[in-house]
């Protein structure tokens, strides 16, 4: 049995002056395995590498990484899957904390900036707000959104303008409340995108889409946004 | 002074509508002229030179050439907006593109009427 071969991005800022490659083997049998549990292992023969995990069953998000350049969750991707050396590196661009720990605090900043939570101005009904069968599904493909960052850090908009595009992850829940029968802030939410930068940096690259580990569209989502900014102005 | 993230611009809607209905206009005039020219038997300077001093056909080409440049803004624009960081420069290069464009508007005009 040949050993699996892995190539990890390694980089400790308060030991290395610049990250590198690690090689690493694995005398294991992919078989039904899957990425993260191989991580695992590997860090039982190296405890310094650092990852974030925690669910382990692609609900967290919290084991989002560059899997052989392409962003993914660790623990539902197939081992047996991969091409090897599986080279597996941090979410691109976003700053490195310490090997596959990457600093989310822009992602979730773009984030809270389209307010992500219902805003309904009417007293609180004695139950909860009722929708109906057909409105609460138009937020199906919408609300599953883990906010593990694969889509966000896959697009070039993002990577060029972190700091003014919202990106993917942050538009479709922009979309997921103005989808919303019980919000009432439909106009405010659309004058917060309505920006060259904002919302307009999407140029339908579709990487989102592409990696989505929950299968989620948030091009469609964006294209959507746009639709009802349309529909307002004309 | 202190580096501020400005957004709030509260345009975009209409460059990016422009660009799609632009694009379109492109798309048809293309088309159009390329059937055209495939449909003709003979192509040569008198049955160019006559297809042109068609006033419908001149007024088709600039509206076609007008949507060119309006997408070629909309499209240089985002580039500069993309990987240009420092405003000054980004302004610089928007001036330019404009001026650039507008001087093939009065360039187009001339050819086509034969000014």
């Amino acid at each position: 049995m040949s050993p699996l071969r892995f190539r990890i991005y390694r980089y400790n800022p308060e030991t290395d002056t610049a990250p590198y490659m690690q090689d690493y083997d694995l005398a294991i049998e992919a078989g039904e395995m899957m990425l993260l549990d191989a991580i695992l292992l590997i860090k039982e023969q190296d405890d310094s590498l650092s990852l974030r995990k925690s669910c382990r069953e692609g609900v967290c998000g919290s084991d989002a990484m560059n899997i052989n350049g392409r962003n993914g969750l660790a623990c539902i991707t197939q081992l047996s899957g991969l091409k090897q050396p599986i080279e597996l590196r941090p979410l691109p661009g976003l700053p490195v904390i310490r090997d596959l720990v990457v600093d989310m605090t822009q992602f979730f900043k773009q984030y809270h900036s389209i307010k992500p939570y219902l805003v309904n101005n009417d007293p609180p009904p004695e139950t909860e707000r009722l929708q109906s069968v057909s409105d609460r599904a138009e937020l199906d493909g919408l609300y599953e959104c883990i906010l593990c960052g694969c889509c966000t850090t896959s697009c070039p908009s993002f990577w060029w303008n972190p700091d003014k595009f919202v990106g993917p992850a942050g538009l479709l829940q922009a979309y997921r409340f103005l989808a919303d029968t019980r919000d009432q802030a439909t106009a405010e939410r659309l004058d917060n995108l309505e920006d060259p930068y904002r919302l307009f940096r999407c140029h339908t690259i579709m990487n989102c889409v592409d990696v989505c580990p929950k299968e989620l569209n948030p091009t469609m989502a964006i294209g959507k946004i746009k639709d009802m900014m349309v529909k307002r102005t004309v | 002074m202190l580096e501020r993230i400005v957004t709030g611009a509260h345009y975009g809607l209409r460059d990016w509508l422009i660009q799609r209905v632009t694009a379109v206009v492109m798309a048809l005039y293309a088309l159009c002229m390329a059937l055209y020219l495939l449909w003709l038997p003979k192509l040569n300077y008198d049955t160019w030179t006559a297809l042109f001093s068609n006033n419908v056909v001149r007024s088709f080409t600039l509206l076609f050439l007008l949507g060119v440049y309006y997408h070629a803004w909309i499209g240089m624009r985002d580039i500069a907006m993309d990987y240009v960081k420092p405003a000054w420069i980004r302004l610089s290069i928007h001036v330019a593109v404009i001026l650039a464009l507008l001087m093939y508007v009065i360039w187009s005009v001339q050819i086509l009427w034969g000014f």
